[in-house]
């Protein structure tokens, strides 16, 4: 990337908030209707204490949610690859659970998961465990006929197969998969937060969304929502290094091209 | 080592690939099959590896049993690595299937790809290697088990002529050193020509041997600028004309 398209965004940005704080000052809006960016990060340093402990309760059922959903979602997808009898039984199931809205779903499983943080885990696993199964299946589908051949010729045993071959090539598929799920992992302990909330919990930074709405504090709601965004951006930023360096590490590695045949 | 009895196969779709073959193939012979697209040859390949059953006829081999796990080497059109594993543990990969340790072979894995010419490459992934070194390294993944038969389907196609000519040097004195017997599948004439003592020509749809001419080139001395081996690509070439449909 160019010097000029790295910063492009940053630039992009600031200029963006100056607009904003400008003409929130200039057309002199409420606060309670529009904050400006000040007055955002002013509401954020006053409640920082509360806010940084809900973005842990958040995290905690996104990092739960993700890690059951990268378990669940590659079992799934191996039991697919295994045998064509358990593929024709989970594929239409797990459709159905990717197109079911989890709002819609989330106050059945709050009802029947009596622990709360156990509940809103199983809602963000629902939502984000779709992304992991279908590209690790996809990859373990994609393993190159040749090399499949090779394996049989060599007398290699189904575990050998899947260890040595289908496995290892379908690793960039799953972690592309992870990384999706890891945003929505994110989304899904968010919304099982808020359908919590009906019932009586307030952790979370659902719970510090929700409670600033009553209270018209504005500010404070929007720090809460700029914090979450960036815990998005944070933790796409982390599974995308993560990958990076599995990859390095077990995938193809440099493409440095020698010389000579 | 092996001989065919009117082996047919065709495919669901009506296809006939294979019709009625008969052929032998002798210790220690280099086989060239050669034929244009869709003729079989692959499909021919892939019976002798055991991918493979024949709808009709059969295979007998030596001793009567069929060849078992490691005891056939296959080299495909593309090299088709692990990417993920370096030169060493491609060429380790037969030996590991069989349950033995990259430690316990990693001095003969060596010395094998050094005999191919990469020595200095063994902790190279394929994506650094160049397309002629990648055949190599499947090259040597196929002898490493010492197979009794070496399969080769048009392994050559895709290098450079350049490349594809040090590879066929090198693939002759490997095999003349080793004693190996190897079938070849090519569509190229000269290819044939100048690897094989023997060239099965093939004809198309059916899958049938129309011709099979034993090679009279001489062991040792320039193969390429012989006048023999002018006259055996052209005898190779007069044979395709008079036996291919129009």
């Amino acid at each position: 990337m160019r010097r000029a398209e790295r910063w492009a965004p940053i630039v992009f940005g600031v200029a963006a908030l100056a607009l904003w704080q400008g003409l929130v000052i200039g057309l002199r809006v409420k606060p309670y209707v529009l904050p400006g960016p000040a007055a955002i990060v002013i509401a954020f340093w006053a409640d920082r204490a509360s806010l940084l402990l809900s973005l842990v309760s958040t995290l905690a059922v996104t990092g739960a949610a993700l890690l059951a959903a990268a378990l669940l979602g590659m079992a799934l997808a191996m039991a697919m690859a295994a045998s064509r009898l358990a593929r024709a039984a989970i594929q239409p199931w797990a459709v159905v659970l990717q197109v079911t809205p989890v709002v819609a779903i989330a106050p059945l499983i709050i009802i029947w998961v009596h622990q709360q943080f156990a509940a809103m885990v199983v809602c963000a696993t629902i939502v984000a465990f779709f992304p992991v199964l279908s590209n690790t299946a996809a990859g373990l589908a994609a393993t190159p006929p040749e090399l499949a051949d090779l394996f049989r010729l060599n007398g290699a045993s189904r575990w050998q197969t899947l260890a040595l071959l289908r496995l290892p090539s379908a690793l960039p598929f799953f972690l592309a998969g992870l990384r999706i799920a890891g945003t929505l992992a994110l989304v899904g302990a968010v919304v099982a937060e808020f359908v919590a909330s009906s019932g009586g919990f307030a952790g979370g930074l659902a719970g510090r969304i929700l409670e600033a709405g009553y209270r018209l504090e504005i500010p404070r709601m929007f720090a809460a929502l700029t914090l979450l965004a960036l815990t998005g951006i944070g933790i796409y930023a982390a599974l995308g290094a993560f990958e990076r360096t599995m990859l390095r590490r077990f995938g193809a590695g440099g493409r440095d091209a020698r010389e000579g045949t | 080592m092996v001989r065919l009895e009117q082996v047919t196969r065709q495919f669901g779709t009506g296809i006939v690939a294979l019709a009625g073959i008969d052929a032998e193939i002798g210790r220690g012979e280099f086989v060239a099959l050669l034929g244009p697209s869709g003729c079989g040859k692959s499909t021919l390949l892939r019976l002798l590896a055991g991918l493979d059953a024949p709808d009709a006829g059969r295979l007998a081999w030596d001793g009567g049993a069929a060849p078992g796990a490691g005891e056939i080497g296959f080299v495909f059109q593309d090299a088709t690595l692990l990417p993920w594993a370096s030169a060493a543990r491609n060429v380790h990969l037969p030996l590991r299937l069989a349950g033995q340790h990259f430690e316990e072979d990693a001095a003969s894995v060596h010395a094998l790809l050094a005999r191919l010419g990469l020595a200095g490459f063994e902790d190279a992934k394929p994506a650094a290697l160049s397309g002629g070194m990648r055949m190599r390294v499947a090259i040597a993944r196929a002898l490493v088990s010492r197979p009794r038969l070496l399969l080769m389907d048009e392994p050559f196609a895709a290098l450079d002529e350049f490349t594809r000519n040090r590879l066929q040097d090198d693939l002759l004195a490997l095999w003349r050193e080793t004693g190996s017997t190897i079938v070849f599948v090519t569509h190229s004439i000269y290819e044939a020509a100048y690897l094989a003592t023997r060239i099965v020509v093939m004809t198309p749809r059916p899958g049938r041997i129309a011709a099979e001419i034993a090679s009279p080139l001489a062991e040792g001395g320039d193969r390429r600028t012989d006048p023999a081996y002018a006259a055996l690509v052209r005898e190779v070439t007069e044979t395709l004309r008079a036996v291919m449909p129009a």
